[in-house]
């Protein structure tokens, strides 16, 4: 692995987040009903319509607007919302800290807690401790965040028995505790699928190196079963893992979409909503060009990390 | 066969399709009450004689409201992934046998639609669609139709270079001929078993959208809806959110528990694992 490979990378990643802006534009500019009319209400007069129109620059050729807005995001200025009237780097980049933050909490969680199930689910195949592993991923991969968000809100958050709060946010840095409380139910609902689909992947790469030459020649020698299983099987059974664990952050982005809205989170999943409803364009498009970019970064990381891990790769 | 049903997730699976399936086709018929009907003396009750799952915040029969959604729910993933499928079949194709500048160029826009979030992406065509059932399916169907072509091509370069597919060009069978009569039949099993595992998404994601109101609308009885609607009153009798929840869930692990099999199924390398 070399750094012309990285730097290869990411054109790559530039050459998508191109396509990504041509297409994120051509939606948006095509949405029915413009921010204008969104301001102005149905009632608007034809003259105060096209005024406001004038005033938000919606009155531009569609190329003109996709030129001035790509100069201005390569220049970091993602322009006004048209909806708030603050900068959307402002607004985006206060959602994007409130979401990250959940987000890097529900993945860590799922990691620490799914790998260590695949593995155990592998060590005690054909074991009830197996049967269960295997039984919780099914039933956790079923389960849409709304549905899991709603049962977790009935057992955990009712007026009887409030163990967590149903909705809400304290910032991490005003008290942690505090946004510890708050982040659990989210966390734990976003974390339900990945924790299912990581914890079968694992457990799948696992019995295979288990079984595997390689294995039985480190067992043979006669070193210790936990090295065997720590040194010699895991890194070979993590890393398609980890393949697993990249895709599943584009269904961590989509997800967060919805669990946010449901638990009143403040971050971009909410934002876009509200700007979607609002046909505040400028956001959509940051929102859109950052969760994209978000996305593409972390494939990267992730092969990075499938290289490191698995010296096969290394070496091709 | 035999072999697809000693297959414990085959088994399962196989028997949630077979209740999903017949509370699709049967479900209304079924329904003892009028699934619009209030009953005004029972809202928000728990499951009793009478009303076998309960009622809601209008004293509608939950049960006959769930069968009478069961439709509405599995065809909206059916038809939105036999949409994805096909038009994602159709470019994957033509990319796989074309080849060259075609191939590639066609490769790069997927790798853009697929640089975007699945929900993201839905949600984008959705409010540019407008909300509704329709809509909804068609916006997860554009969704689904990159990664599926992508599967669907390279289906396709797995099998373009086998021996029997040589042996016909070598003949001097027409393209067509060789696409439809010999490649095409042999790239359909990863196309098949990613189509029947992308129901569970396709059936996820609609639910999802008529949770958040921009899929199927008021007085329909589909069950991201039927969920949405009683939230405000989950407090105070859970059913009324937990029967459609868990409902979307059985069939979504139905048709994940039959895609998986059908996957072993087709590759026994996978299945003696």
């Amino acid at each position: 692995m070399t750094l012309a490979y990285v730097l290869r990378r990411l054109g790559a990643i530039v050459v998508v987040l191109a396509i990504v802006t041509v297409a994120v534009f051509g939606i948006t500019v095509v949405l029915p009903g413009n921010a204008a009319m969104m301001i102005l209400g149905e009632n608007a007069t034809p003259e105060s319509l096209a005024a406001m129109e004038r005033q938000l620059g919606l009155d531009r050729p569609i190329l003109t607007q996709y030129l001035d807005w790509v100069t201005g995001v390569l220049h970091g200025d993602f322009g006004m919302s048209l909806r708030l009237s603050l900068p959307v780097s402002q607004v985006v980049g206060d959602a994007f800290r409130n979401s990250l933050s959940l987000a890097v909490l529900a993945l860590v969680t799922v990691t620490a807690v799914a790998i260590p199930l695949g593995v155990i689910a592998a060590l005690r195949r054909g074991t009830i401790w197996d049967l269960m592993i295997g039984l919780f991923s099914y039933v956790g991969t079923a389960m849409p965040e709304f549905v899991t968000a709603t049962l977790l809100l009935i057992f955990l958050a009712s007026p009887e028995w409030p163990v967590f709060p149903a909705g809400g946010f304290v910032a991490p840095s005003v008290d942690f505790g505090a946004f510890l409380y708050h982040a659990i139910l989210p966390s734990v609902t976003l974390g339900l699928i990945l924790m299912a689909h990581i914890s079968r992947q694992v457990r799948s790469e696992m019995s295979e190196v288990l079984s595997s030459d390689y294995v039985r020649a480190a067992e043979l020698k006669g070193l210790r079963p936990r090295r065997v299983i720590w040194r010699h099987a895991l890194p070979n059974a993590l890393a398609p893992a980890v393949a697993v664990i990249s895709l599943d952050i584009g269904y961590l982005l989509g997800g967060i979409i919805v669990v946010e809205e449901i638990f009143a989170w403040p971050g971009l999943g909410r934002l876009l909503i509200y700007a979607l409803q609002n046909r505040d364009l400028p956001v959509i498009q940051a929102i859109t060009l950052l969760l994209a970019t978000v996305y593409a970064l972390s494939n990267l990381v992730s092969d990075l990390i499938i290289t490191w891990l698995d010296p096969r790769v290394r070496h091709a | 066969m035999r072999e697809f049903l000693r297959n414990p997730a085959g088994l399962v699976g196989s028997l949630l399709l077979l209740l999903v399936m017949g509370a699709a086709l049967l479900g209304p018929l079924l329904a003892p009450y009028d699934p619009q009907q209030f009953h005004t003396a029972s809202r928000l009750q728990g499951p009793s004689a009478e009303f076998w799952l309960g009622t809601d915040q209008y004293g509608r029969d939950l049960l006959s409201r769930l069968l009478n959604g069961a439709p509405s729910t599995v065809f909206f993933g059916l038809g939105a992934t036999a949409l994805g499928v096909g038009a994602g079949a159709v470019i994957g194709v033509v990319a796989g046998v074309a080849g060259g500048r075609v191939d590639s160029l066609i490769m790069r826009v997927l790798d853009g639609l697929l640089a975007m979030p699945e929900l993201l992406f839905t949600l984008l065509i959705v409010t540019f669609l407008g909300g509704g059932t329709s809509q909804a399916m068609l916006a997860v169907a554009v969704t689904f139709t990159p990664g599926m072509a992508r599967i669907a091509r390279s289906a396709v370069l797995s099998v373009r270079t086998r021996d029997y597919v040589t042996a016909a060009v070598a003949r001097g069978e027409g393209r067509g001929w060789v696409v439809f009569q010999e490649v095409l039949p042999n790239a359909l099993g990863p196309i098949i078993v990613e189509a029947t595992i992308r129901v569970s998404f396709a059936i996820m994601i609609g639910a999802t959208l008529g949770f958040l109101g921009l899929g199927a609308q008021p007085p329909s009885t589909e069950w991201g809806l039927m969920v949405a609607e009683a939230r405000q009153f989950m407090f105070r009798n859970p059913w009324c959110v937990a029967v459609p929840g868990v409902a979307i869930a059985l069939t979504a692990m139905g048709f994940n528990l039959f895609g998986d099999a059908l996957r072993d199924a087709f590759d026994p390398k996978r299945s003696r694992s």
